[in-house]
């Protein structure tokens, strides 16, 4: 059984019992009705994912607490979110403590990258699920020791559809896209750009290569997200890297 | 596939409801769906049975509702109604228009016993 919310592998979800107490959203008494044939009606009215957002809040709570920078990277397979850790684990690690958790259907291969620049990291094999969720990483988060005053950065599995539903307690969502792929991705996979916060358009050393329009791409992320921010650079030449660590620094005052 | 994560949310939260609400099985369950949420209604639908097997929804049916896209333009404040998260206002052509409903995944209602 473990300490954060007292469940076991063998328990099932429903029979936890939870040494913190939590809220369990809107709807935990629904009202009903009796019908004539025995059956009654329960009106609910609970999100689906309202187990998920428990307890996303919760290491929410966590991360504020003990002042940990969370951010929920996400993108396609291969837009280069490892390597983007990794130097940015090599320019900021003695400034900054980073723990870094990862997230893939199967393999070791990007903890290890990781674990090689000196950080520490955890691998999350998710099997047979695309995504992430809240449960799991604040298992991650105690596995991990995860200290306070860090830098949490949680690279999600390579998928741009469904880790935009599953909330993990971040401070931010970071969607990558690189020059390699279409400049209409935002609009083909609005979900995940409607739901992140920074935009890192990577690999723009390969722009003379490809045919990306990346004025086209960023008026399609604003289309989706007026709001969303926008960083271009190239994590393996290094071309404007310095503007995501600026932005880290920045961001990382609200905590 | 995140319906199925979908799927066994739903079968839980039915398991934490049977036991403060005291039934035993689920006849029917109503989940209302965001046109803009990120659920593909048929593979909710295709799941369905199969995640509930052996629970007390066993042989539930499911009603799907749909609830249609709505958002406020960003210039003229008119509402409007949404297809795509990208969609101009369809009153003054403007491009920003932020989501007030579709985004919604939740269990409206149960039938049980």
């Amino acid at each position: 059984m473990c300490g954060i919310c007292g469940c076991s592998e063998t328990e099932p979800e429903a029979k936890h019992q939870h040494s913190h107490s939590h809220d369990h959203g809107e709807s935990e008494h629904g009202h009903e009705h009796t019908k004539e044939d025995n059956t009654r009606l329960i009106e609910v009215e609970q999100a689906l994912l309202s187990k998920n957002n428990t307890y996303a809040e919760q290491n929410r709570t966590y991360f504020k607490q003990q002042a940990i920078f969370t951010l929920n990277l996400v993108s396609s397979p291969g837009s280069g979110k490892t390597t983007l850790l990794v130097e940015t684990i090599k320019a900021l690690n003695n400034e900054w403590p980073i723990f870094v958790i990862e997230g893939d259907q199967q393999t070791e291969h990007d903890a290890e990258r990781i674990r090689a620049t000196g950080a520490a990291a955890l691998q999350i094999n998710t099997g047979r699920a695309c995504h992430l969720d809240a449960h799991g990483i604040g298992h991650a988060v105690q596995s991990l020791a995860v200290q306070a005053g860090s830098l949490l950065a949680i690279e999600n599995v390579g998928n741009l559809v469904c880790p935009a539903s599953f909330d993990l307690g971040e401070a931010h969502k970071v969607v990558l896209l690189s020059v390699t792929e279409g400049d209409d991705k935002p609009l083909k996979y609005a979900d995940m750009f409607y739901a992140a916060d920074l935009m890192i358009i990577n690999k723009i050393d390969l722009l003379p290569y490809v045919d990306f329009d990346i004025e086209r791409c960023i008026q399609y992320a604003r289309q989706v997200n007026p709001d969303i921010q926008v960083i271009q650079l190239s994590s393996t030449t290094g071309d404007n890297f310095i503007e995501w660590l600026q932005w880290l620094k920045n961001n990382r005052q609200e905590v | 596939m995140h319906e199925v994560s979908l799927l066994e949310n739903v079968r839980e939260i039915l398991q934490e409801h049977a036991l403060t609400q005291e039934f035993t099985q689920v006849k029917k369950i109503t989940l209302e769906i965001g046109s803009l949420s990120c659920v593909e209604p048929e593979a909710l639908r295709f799941g369905f049975s199969a995640v509930m097997k052996g629970s007390l929804a066993e042989g539930a049916e499911l009603n799907l509702t749909q609830l249609e896209a709505q958002g406020q333009c960003a210039s003229c404040q008119s509402m409007v109604i949404m297809q795509h998260h990208y969609d101009a206002c369809s009153v003054c052509e403007h491009p920003f228009v932020t989501v007030v409903q579709g985004n919604e995944m939740r269990i409206k209602d149960l039938v049980v016993i």
